[in-house]
C-alpha cells in the first residue's frame, strides 16, 4: 500500500497567456499536514483551486485517493474534499448554524431534512473551532475571525478526508490562529493549507512546499528546507533561522537589512 | 447513549457538551406559516366579498362551499351573486394568489442565483422580455402553439432578457448591484420601447389599447378556463425550487465555496434560469408584468424566518399571495368604477421599498453583490 491521499502531478495552470503555476508536483500521505508557503502571487491560491476543483489544470493531474479529481462529479468529490476559500461573502442573514449545515449538502439527497446525526456533526464541528456560543448569531454580524472559524466548521461538517485551506489564519488574533491550527492538526484528515506565517507553518506542518513564481523551489520537513539562503532567494529578505529551544521547530527571525548576495 | 442515566458525578470531567438545537427556528417557521395561511384565507374571503356588489363574508363561504358541493347552508342568495363570486371574483382572486406566490418565489431564487439582494424579474427586465414576447404574438397573430402561443413566446422573451442582463452585468465572474440594476433597467427600457413601437405601428388599434392596459399588469379578464396554466406553472416552480433549496443556500456562500460543497454552479444556474423564465413567462402572459412583489416578499419574510431557502420559499409564496390579493382589491376599489392596473399599485409600494433596501445595504457598508 503506497496510498497517497493527494497526488498533484505536474500541474500547470494558466490565466490567458500568463502562467500561474508551472509543472508543480506535490504529494500528501493520509493524515499529513502539508503547508504551502511563498510570497504573494507565487501561485499558492491557484494551486489550491486546482485541488478543490475550481481551476482546471492545463496540464498534469490532481489525484485524490488515487482517482482523478477532475473526472469525478463535483458532488462526489465534495464528499471527500472540503475547502475553506479566501473569497467568502456574507449574505442574506443566515444563522451560523445554518452556514455550518451547508457542509452537509453533498451527503444529502434532495428534500432530505437534517437528521439527528447531521445535528450532532454540526455541533461537534462548532465545538472543534470553539464557536458553539455563536450558533444562533447571524453570520454576517460576526467579526472576521469568527467568520473564519465558522467556515472551518462548515468544512469539518462535510467530513472530508482531505481538507484544503487558503490562509485559514488570516484576520485571526493570535489565540485563535493557534486554536485553529491545533484543531487542524488534531484532525484525522489530510490537510493542505496555504500559510503566510513561516513560523506557524514550521511548527504545525509535517512538510512544506515553497512556491516561488509558480514553481516549487523547495519541499520537505520545515527544519530541512527553511534556510537563510532560501528565504533570501524566495522572499528577498535577510533572515536568521534557529531551532527554538522549547518547541524544537525552526524559528525564523527576519533581519532589517538587505540580503547579502 | 442516555445522558440522564450516565450523567453521574464521575463523568463530570467530560466537558458538558452544549448542544444547539434548530428547534427555535422550526417553531418560528411553523408560527409564520400558520399565521400566513390564516391571512391567506381571510384575504381570499375579502377578495370574494369586496367589490361593486358587497357580499357578506358568511355568505361568501356559503356560496363557495355550495359551489364545491357541500351544502351546509341553505342557499339564500341570488343567482347573480353566485355568478359574481364564483365566476367573476374567484378566478381573479386565485390568479392573484398564484401570481403573487409565483413572483415571490421567482424573486427569492433570482436573488440567490445572481447573488444580489436587488434582483427581481421586473427590475431585471425579465418581465419586459416576457411582455415583448407575448405582445409580438398578439400583434403578428402567431398561433404556432395554439392557445399556448402567448405563454411560449413570453417564456422565450423572458429567457432572452435574463441571459442578456446576466451577460452584460457580469464581468470577471462578478456582478455588482449597480451594474446588475443598471443593465436590467437599460434592457427593460429597450424592450419596452420596441414593445411600444410594435403597438403604435400595428393596424389593430383596438387590440393595441387592450394590450397597453395589460402591459401595466392586471388580473382582470381571467376565467376558470385559463387559470390552469399559471397554476401549473406555479406548482412546477415551487416544486423545483423547494427540491433545490439546499443548493440555493450553497450559492449564498459564494460560487467557489458552493463548488467545494458539491454544486456545479454553471449548470445549476443555467437550469434554474430556464425554469424561472418559464414560470415568469406564463405568469406575465396571464397577468401582465407586475413589479416588485418578487423584490419585497423575500426580504420581508427573511426578517421572520431567516435566510434558509427551505424556509424562505414557502413563506415568501404565502406572503406574495396575500399581498397581491390585497393589491388587487385596492386596484378594484380605490377609484371604482374605474380599475387601476395592479402593477401601478405594487410599484407604488415597491419603489420606496427598493430605495430603503438600497440605503440599508449601503449603511451596512457592503455592496453585497460584489464579493
Amino acid at each position: 500500500m503506497t496510498a497517497t491521499a493527494l497526488d498533484v502531478d505536474g500541474v500547470t495552470l494558466t490565466a490567458g497567456a500568463r502562467h500561474l503555476v508551472r509543472d508543480v508536483s506535490l504529494t500528501a500521505r493520509p493524515g499529513e499536514t502539508i503547508g504551502l508557503v511563498g510570497p504573494n502571487g507565487s501561485g499558492k491560491s491557484s494551486l489550491l483551486r486546482a485541488v478543490y476543483r475550481v481551476l482546471r489544470p492545463d496540464a498534469g493531474q490532481v489525484r485524490v485517493d488515487g482517482g482523478d479529481a477532475w473526472a469525478l462529479p463535483v458532488r462526489q468529490l465534495a464528499r471527500t474534499v472540503a475547502a475553506v476559500v479566501q473569497d467568502s461573502a456574507a449574505d442574506f442573514d443566515l444563522a451560523v448554524r445554518e452556514v455550518v449545515a451547508m457542509g452537509r449538502t453533498p451527503h444529502k439527497r434532495l428534500l432530505a431534512g437534517d437528521t439527528a446525526e447531521d445535528a450532532e456533526l454540526i455541533d461537534s464541528a462548532l465545538l472543534a473551532v470553539d464557536a458553539v456560543h455563536l450558533a444562533d448569531r447571524p453570520f454576517d454580524r460576526l467579526s472576521g475571525g469568527e467568520r473564519r472559524r465558522v467556515l472551518i466548521a462548515r468544512a469539518l461538517a462535510q467530513q472530508p478526508t482531505l481538507l484544503v485551506l487558503d490562509e485559514p489564519t488570516n484576520h485571526l488574533d493570535i489565540r485563535h490562529q493557534l486554536s485553529v491550527l491545533n484543531t487542524l492538526r488534531r484532525l484525522p484528515a489530510t490537510v493542505l493549507l496555504a500559510l503566510h506565517d513561516l513560523n506557524l507553518a514550521a511548527y504545525y506542518c509535517d512538510r512544506l512546499y515553497v512556491l516561488h513564481a509558480g514553481e516549487v523551489t523547495a519541499s520537505g520537513p520545515p527544519a530541512e528546507i527553511l534556510t537563510p539562503k532560501l528565504l533570501a532567494e524566495v522572499y528577498g529578505v535577510a533572515a536568521e533561522v534557529t531551532t527554538h529551544p522549547r518547541t524544537g521547530a525552526p524559528q525564523v527571525t527576519f533581519l532589517p537589512e538587505a540580503p547579502r548576495s | 447513549m442516555s445522558q440522564a442515566a450516565t450523567g453521574t458525578s464521575t463523568e463530570r470531567t467530560v466537558p458538558p457538551r452544549k448542544t444547539t438545537t434548530p428547534g427555535a427556528g422550526r417553531t418560528r417557521l411553523a408560527v409564520t406559516l400558520v399565521v400566513l395561511t390564516a391571512l391567506l384565507m381571510v384575504s381570499a374571503t375579502a377578495g370574494l366579498a369586496i367589490g361593486s356588489v358587497q357580499v357578506p363574508p358568511g355568505q361568501v363561504w356559503g356560496i363557495v362551499t355550495h359551489a364545491l358541493g357541500a351544502d351546509w347552508q341553505q342557499p339564500d342568495w341570488s343567482r347573480a351573486r353566485e355568478t359574481i363570486v364564483v365566476d367573476v371574483r374567484a378566478p381573479r382572486v386565485l390568479l392573484g394568489a398564484v401570481t403573487g406566490a409565483g413572483l415571490a418565489v421567482i424573486g427569492t431564487a433570482l436573488q440567490a442565483l445572481v447573488r444580489n439582494p436587488l434582483a427581481e424579474p421586473y427590475l431585471l427586465g425579465v418581465s419586459s422580455g416576457a411582455s415583448l414576447g407575448a405582445v409580438s404574438v398578439i400583434v403578428f397573430g402567431v398561433t404556432l402553439f395554439g392557445p399556448l402561443s402567448l405563454s411560449v413566446a413570453a417564456f422565450v422573451g423572458a429567457l432572452g432578457a435574463l441571459l442578456l442582463v446576466y451577460a452584460t452585468a457580469r464581468t470577471g465572474g462578478r456582478i455588482t448591484s449597480s451594474r446588475l440594476v443598471l443593465s436590467g433597467v437599460a434592457i427593460a427600457a429597450v424592450l419596452t420601447a420596441v414593445l411600444d413601437l410594435l403597438l403604435l405601428t400595428t393596424d389593430r388599434g383596438n387590440e393595441a389599447r387592450a394590450v397597453l392596459a395589460w402591459t401595466l399588469g392586471g388580473l382582470g379578464g381571467v376565467n376558470w378556463g385559463t387559470l390552469w396554466l399559471p397554476s401549473t406553472a406555479l406548482l412546477l416552480g415551487v416544486g423545483v425550487l423547494m427540491a433545490q433549496a439546499r443548493n440555493l443556500n450553497l450559492l449564498l456562500a459564494g460560487e467557489e465555496a458552493a463548488t467545494t460543497m458539491g454544486l456545479d454552479v454553471a449548470r445549476f444556474r443555467a437550469r434554474l434560469f430556464v425554469v424561472l423564465s418559464l414560470v415568469t413567462g406564463v405568469l406575465v402572459a396571464a397577468a401582465g408584468p407586475i413589479g416588485f412583489v418578487g423584490l419585497m416578499m423575500p426580504h420581508i419574510v427573511r426578517l421572520f424566518v431567516g435566510g434558509d431557502h427551505r424556509r424562505v420559499l414557502p413563506t415568501a409564496a404565502l406572503g406574495g399571495a396575500v399581498f397581491l390579493i390585497w393589491a388587487d382589491i385596492a386596484a378594484r376599489t380605490i377609484a371604482a368604477p374605474m380599475e387601476i392596473p395592479v402593477g401601478v399599485l405594487t410599484a407604488l409600494c415597491g419603489g420606496p421599498f427598493f430605495l430603503w433596501l438600497m440605503r440599508r445595504d449601503a449603511r451596512r457598508g457592503t455592496d453585497r453583490g460584489v464579493a
